[in-house]
C-alpha cells in the first residue's frame, strides 16, 4: 500500500512538468511578438526600444530554459505574474471569482449524484423494462444536451412561470453573496447553473453507475447471497451497490475536473462572474499569462482529482494495492 | 528452394480477417436495435440537410429582411426569423453543414491519428510506447474545451482553426482506446505467424493489426463526431469559434437568442434542439453499434 501511494504520488510530477511545457510550447507558438502585438494595438509603428523594455519586463529576452525555470517556480509560489489586461496579479483575479465557481462544481456534483446512482441502479435492476429505456435516454439526452442551450431555456422557464404564477417574472439574482450571509440568496443564484451543469454529469455517472450494477449482477456472489436467502435489500446495499460503485467514483472524479469545462459556458449564460467567464475574456482579450495560468490551474485541479480518485480507489480495492 | 512466400502469405491474410459476427445487414441491424435506427434516421436527416443545404433551405442563410423580424414560426418561415430577419429553417439547414464539416474533419483527423499512434504504439512497444503514453497524458490531463480554448487564444477563431481546436484533444482519446485493443491483439498467434512469414511492419500493422481494432475504432468516431459538434457549438456559442455570418447552430444562440428569450423563444429553442438531436443521434447510433459490433456486450 505504502509504495503504492508513493509511486502514484511521483508519476503526478511528470505529468505536471509536460502539462507546464506543453502550455509554455503554446504560448509561445503565437503568432508575431507578444510586445509588438501589444505595443501597436493602437496602431501606428512601433519603438524598437519600447519593445526590448516589455521584452525585459516580461523576462522575453532570457534564455528559453530560465524562462521555463522561472515558470514552473512561479506556480509553486502562486505568483502567476500580472494580468496582460487588467495589470492585476492573476493570483488575486483568480481567487475573486474561484468561490462560486468551486460552489457551482460541488453543488452540481451532489444534484449529478442525488440522481444518478438510483436511477442507475433502479435501470440495473429492472434492465428492458420501460423505467429503463427512459433512464437510459434520459442519459443520452444529457450527454447530447449543450449545457449553454439547456441553461437559456431554464431561465426561459423561470421567467414564463414565475410570471404566470407571481405575475411579475423573476430573475436569478447575477452579484454573489456568500453563503454565510444570505444562504436563500445565494442558493436561489446557484441551483441553476448547478442543476444545468450536473444534468450532464448526471447522465455520463447514471450509465457508469447502471453498467457496472449489471457486471455485478452477474458474479458468482449475488447469486451465492441469493442462494442463501438473503433480502434482496441486503443483496443489492451490501453486496452489489458496494462493488458497482467503485467505477463510479473513478468516473465522479474525473469528471469533476471536466466541471471546469461546463462551467466555462454555463456562466456565460446566467452571466456569473466565474473562473469560468474570466477564462472566456483571457482569451477573448488575448491575455496570455492569464489564460496560462488558468489552463495550468485546470490541469492542476484534473491531476490531483485523479490522483485522490486512485489513491481511494487502492483504498476501497485491495486488488489493486498489491496488483 | 521452394517459395513460400505465396500461400503462406495467403492463408495469414485470411487468418487475419475477423470473423463477422453478423452479415444481416441493414434490416437486421434495425430490427435489433430499434433506439439505433432512431439514432440512425437522425444522422441520416442531418446529413441530408447539411449536403443539400441549397435546393432544402427556402432562403439565403445570410440575407436579412427587416421587413419580418422576430416573426414568429408560420408557413412563410417555418421555424420564425430571427433580430435580422433571417430565416432560422434555413439558417439551421445550412448550420448543419458547419456542424457537418466540422464534425467529421475532427473525427477522421484526429481518429485517424489517434488510430496510427495507438496500433504504432502497441505493435512497436518498448520506449516508444513508454514516450507516446507520457505524452498522451500531458495531452489528456487538458479537458477537451479547455484546450480548444487554448489553441484558439493561439490562433484565433474561424472553422480551420476550430477543426484544429477540436482535433488536438481527440487524438490522445483516440490513441488510448486503440492502443489498449491493439495490445490485445498483438498476443495472438496469427500476428506470430504474419512476423514469421517475413512480412514487413507496415503490412502487419495494415493488413492484421488495423482491422482488427475497427470495431472499436468505429464506435469512438461515432461518438467524436457528436463531441467535436457539440464542442464546436460551445465555442461558437462563447464567440470563440465559427464567425458571422456562416450559420452555426452554436452562434445563432449567441447574443439574440437570451436577449430574445421572452419575447421569442424560438430563436433560442431550434438552433438548441437541432444541436441535441443531432448529438443524441450520434450517440445513440454509437451506442447500437457498439452492440451490435461487440457481442459480448449484446445482452446488456
Amino acid at each position: 500500500m505504502y509504495r503504492y501511494i508513493v509511486n502514484r504520488v511521483l508519476l503526478v510530477i511528470p505529468t505536471l512538468v509536460g502539462a507546464a511545457a506543453l502550455v509554455f510550447v503554446l504560448m509561445r507558438l503565437i503568432p508575431g511578438d507578444i510586445c509588438e502585438v501589444r505595443l501597436s494595438s493602437g496602431g501606428g509603428s512601433v519603438d524598437p526600444r519600447a519593445v526590448a523594455l516589455c521584452h525585459a519586463e516580461l523576462g522575453l529576452d532570457r534564455p528559453l530554459i530560465l524562462q521555463f525555470l522561472d515558470f514552473v517556480w512561479g506556480f509553486f509560489r502562486l505568483d502567476f505574474g500580472t494580468s496582460m489586461w487588467s495589470g492585476k496579479p492573476v493570483a488575486e483575479e483568480i481567487a475573486a471569482r474561484l468561490p462560486i465557481s468551486l460552489e457551482i462544481a460541488v453543488m452540481a456534483t451532489v444534484v449529478a449524484i442525488a440522481i444518478a446512482v438510483p436511477l442507475g441502479t433502479i435501470s440495473a435492476l429492472k434492465q428492458n423494462s420501460w423505467i429503463d429505456h427512459v433512464v437510459r435516454t434520459t442519459a443520452i439526452a444529457g450527454i447530447a444536451t449543450p449545457s449553454f442551450w439547456l441553461g437559456i431555456v431554464a431561465i426561459l422557464a423561470v421567467l414564463d412561470i414565475s410570471h404566470a404564477v407571481f405575475g411579475t417574472p423573476w430573475m436569478p439574482p447575477i452579484d454573489y453573496v456568500p453563503f454565510w450571509q444570505d444562504p436563500l440568496r445565494n442558493l436561489s443564484m446557484v441551483i441553476l447553473p448547478a442543476v444545468t451543469v450536473g444534468y450532464r454529469y448526471a447522465a455520463v455517472t447514471m450509465r457508469m453507475t447502471r453498467s457496472a450494477m449489471l457486471e455485478v449482477l452477474r458474479e458468482d456472489y449475488i447469486r451465492t447471497a441469493r442462494a442463501k436467502g438473503l433480502l434482496e435489500r441486503l443483496i443489492i446495499n451490501r453486496h452489489a451497490l458496494k462493488n458497482a460503485l467503485l467505477p463510479v467514483v473513478t468516473l465522479i472524479g474525473i469528471e469533476f475536473a471536466f466541471l471546469i469545462g461546463g462551467l466555462v459556458v454555463t456562466e456565460q449564460v446566467f452571466n456569473l462572474n466565474g473562473v469560468g467567464r474570466l477564462f472566456v475574456l483571457a482569451v477573448q482579450n488575448q491575455d496570455y499569462t492569464l489564460t496560462q495560468a488558468l489552463v495550468m490551474l485546470t490541469v492542476a485541479v484534473f491531476v490531483f482529482a485523479n490522483l485522490v480518485v486512485d489513491l481511494l480507489y487502492a483504498w476501497l480495492d485491495p486488488r489493486i494495492r498489491y496488483g | 528452394m521452394v517459395d513460400l512466400t505465396p500461400p503462406c502469405a495467403s492463408a495469414v491474410d485470411t487468418a487475419a480477417e475477423s470473423p463477422r459476427p453478423s452479415r444481416e445487414g441493414i434490416i437486421g441491424f434495425c430490427r435489433r436495435q430499434p433506439l439505433g435506427t432512431v439514432g440512425l434516421v437522425l444522422v441520416l436527416v442531418m446529413a441530408v440537410a447539411g449536403l443539400s443545404a441549397e435546393w432544402i433551405a427556402p432562403y439565403n442563410p445570410t440575407s436579412n429582411d427587416f421587413a419580418a423580424m422576430t416573426e414568429p414560426p408560420s408557413w412563410a418561415h417555418l421555424m420564425g426569423t430571427d433580430q435580422f430577419g433571417r430565416d432560422l429553417f434555413s439558417r439551421i439547414v445550412f448550420g448543419a453543414r458547419t456542424a457537418l464539416i466540422v464534425g467529421f474533419s475532427c473525427a477522421i483527423i484526429g481518429g485517424g491519428a489517434g488510430l496510427v499512434l495507438g496500433v504504432a504504439s502497441a505493435y512497436f512497444g518498448g520506449r516508444l510506447d513508454l514516450v507516446l503514453q507520457r505524452v498522451m497524458d500531458v495531452v489528456m490531463a487538458f479537458p477537451l474545451i479547455i484546450m480548444a480554448l487554448a489553441v484558439i487564444a493561439i490562433f484565433g477563431s474561424g472553422v480551420y482553426n476550430v477543426i484544429v481546436a477540436i482535433t488536438i484533444p481527440l487524438i490522445p482519446r483516440c490513441a488510448r482506446v486503440v492502443r489498449s485493443s491493439a495490445l490485445a491483439i498483438r498476443e495472438v498467434p496469427y500476428i506470430d505467424a504474419a512476423r514469421a512469414c517475413g512480412f514487413g511492419h507496415t503490412r502487419i500493422i495494415l493488413r492484421h493489426m488495423v482491422p482488427n481494432v475497427l470495431a472499436p475504432f468505429l464506435i469512438m468516431l461515432t461518438a467524436f463526431v457528436g463531441q467535436a459538434i457539440l464542442a464546436e457549438a460551445s465555442l461558437s456559442y462563447l464567440g470563440l469559434g465559427v464567425q458571422e455570418p456562416t450559420a452555426a447552430w452554436g452562434l445563432m444562440l449567441q447574443g439574440g437568442a437570451e436577449e430574445y428569450a421572452s419575447t421569442a423563444p424560438w430563436i433560442a429553442i431550434f438552433p438548441g434542439l437541432a444541436i441535441a438531436l443531432t448529438v443524441f443521434g450520434f450517440s445513440l447510433f454509437g451506442d447500437a453499434l457498439r452492440d451490435a459490433l461487440d457481442p459480448k456486450l449484446r445482452d446488456r
